[in-house]
């Protein structure tokens, strides 16, 4: 493993102080152009697993949310379990949490997977509760006043009303998620993550870390940008009140 | 399952604690190094936090910060500190770590100070109260629960963290998960997750406490809190800027 190779170097270099690193040696630029050009395919590879593993995580997190968040409403005594547990499992690092599924589903990307599934589950619920209590109890009531079923009052007056709330839990859990998506470099689907170490075990290869790094948070930002065209695009109401 | 069997037994081996390197040493390592980070991070992210806070601007810049912090991978940070000058070692990740620390606490100190009524404080200098008093006997209190929140968020955050800088080079508990997995030895891996996560979730339940401790007023467990209904739905809390990790 890409971690593994690293080690040796590690020990030698990590001694006492002698003030010269391996990185000090060789020219070792921050930034190069050649590379990004001559490695284009691989880097495109990686970033493309990384779209995939981020765009499931969050579509099967807001599959579970969805439903979790309306049982939860129901009672307090639901709400209280979803919300402790959802606590519990943020807390675990995803390194840990990614080692222990390791026994169960090996080094392919669904261990990353799974573990991203858990972390934007526990985001969204949280945002999507929130969404469905902020709706007015007496709009809720009107809606039924004027005939409208339970299945009904959900999807054409509460979805809407939640819907800022929806989408600024599907931004965080998204943008949290392609940054979580590097620690898979654990067991080597890191997407773009796998270049961060890649690069680092690579004999300290600054360009192809910095790459990776770049890459991530300009993902993440496009990610970002594109949620909030699609939220702008479905709350026109939104946008009448504020201008 | 016969990988978790093997964790067990190598948690229950006192040699694998007490050797040198062992667990007690990677635990103490990875204390330490968290527990720099987050109070370097508290010096530079409180007084900034309640300037602002207290002042009541900066907002955009503040929100700006924890959004940017949220998209930066913690990995990739750790590795860029890892093979700068600095060097790698754990003054490399103490400092990555302080600047991941900085927006939670930075974040929750700007909102708490923020949301300080400013008729009270106009009636606190009212009753005599000097600048320096209204801040610390009339804003602070007030401001006290969200501020606990941002540091237990940080530490939590940066205990967390400090496991990923075993890939990179680094110290700390994060190593064993490293190790075992290189080694295929699961049994190590699975042993070194388990305390990894152990002492996240000590950190969380022991800051829990302590803010429950220190914060005046009618006092509730962060972690028993559910969702009140007097406080406004549809905005997330601002512990949602925190990242899992």
């Amino acid at each position: 493993m890409t971690s593994l190779g690293a080690r040796p170097l590690l020990d030698a270099v990590s001694g006492p102080a002698t003030g010269l690193l391996a990185v000090d040696e060789a020219p070792n630029p921050w930034f190069d152009s050649s590379y990004v050009t001559e490695n284009w395919d691989s880097i495109l590879a990686y970033t493309g697993e990384h779209v995939r593993l981020t765009v499931l995580a969050v579509a099967i997190g807001t599959a579970i949310a969805l439903p979790l968040a309306l049982l939860a409403r129901r009672s307090r005594y639901l709400a209280a379990p979803v919300l402790g547990l959802s606590t519990v499992v943020y807390t675990i690092p995803s390194l840990a949490l990614f080692a222990l599924l390791v026994p169960f589903t090996g080094l392919s990307s669904n261990t990353v997977l799974i573990g991203l599934v858990a972390y934007s589950l526990v985001i969204l619920v949280r945002n999507f509760l929130a969404g469905l209590q902020g709706v007015p109890p007496d709009v809720r009531e009107a809606a039924r006043g004027m005939g409208l079923s339970g299945a009904q009052t959900l999807w054409r007056v509460e979805l809407p009303l939640a819907l800022p709330s929806f989408m600024a839990g599907l931004r965080i859990a998204t943008v949290s998620t392609v940054a979580l998506t590097t620690v898979g470099v654990l067991v080597g689907h890191g997407g773009l993550g796998q270049l961060i170490t890649g690069g680092f075990a690579a004999n300290f290869y600054r360009a192809e870390i910095v790459t990776g790094a770049v890459g991530c948070v300009l993902l993440a930002l496009l990610a970002d940008l594109a949620l909030t065209a699609v939220e702008r695009a479905l709350t026109p109401w939104t946008r009448a009140v504020r201008t | 399952m016969n990988d978790f069997e093997r964790a067990l037994r190598y948690l229950n081996d006192p040699l694998n604690w007490s050797r040198p390197n062992g667990i007690a040493d990677l635990a103490v390592e990875h204390v330490t190094i968290s527990a720099v980070a987050v109070l370097v991070a508290m010096v530079i992210a409180l007084p900034i936090g309640t300037a602002l806070g207290t002042a009541r601007r900066g907002g955009g810049l503040v929100v700006a910060l924890s959004n940017v912090s949220r998209a930066v991978p913690t990995l990739a940070l750790l590795t860029l500190f890892a093979v700068s000058p600095i060097g790698f070692g754990n003054r490399a990740t103490t400092i990555a770590l302080t600047v991941f620390a900085v927006p939670p606490i930075l974040t929750n100190a700007y909102v708490g100070f923020r949301g300080v009524d400013p008729e009270l404080r106009e009636a606190a200098r009212g009753m005599g109260m000097s600048r320096a008093q209204v801040l610390g006997r009339v804003e602070l209190p007030l401001a006290l629960p969200l501020v606990t929140t941002g540091i237990r968020t940080a530490a939590v955050q940066v205990v967390a963290t400090a496991g990923l800088a075993a890939l990179v080079g680094g110290g700390g508990l994060g190593r064993l998960i490293n190790l075992g997995f290189g080694q295929q030895d699961y049994g190590v891996m699975i042993a070194g997750a388990v305390l990894v996560a152990g002492l996240a979730l000590l950190t969380e339940t022991v800051l829990a406490v302590l803010s429950w401790a220190v914060v005046p007023g009618p006092h509730r467990l962060p972690f028993l809190q559910v969702r009140t209904p007097e406080e406004p739905g549809g905005v997330p809390e601002p512990t949602a800027s925190g990242v899992p990790l």
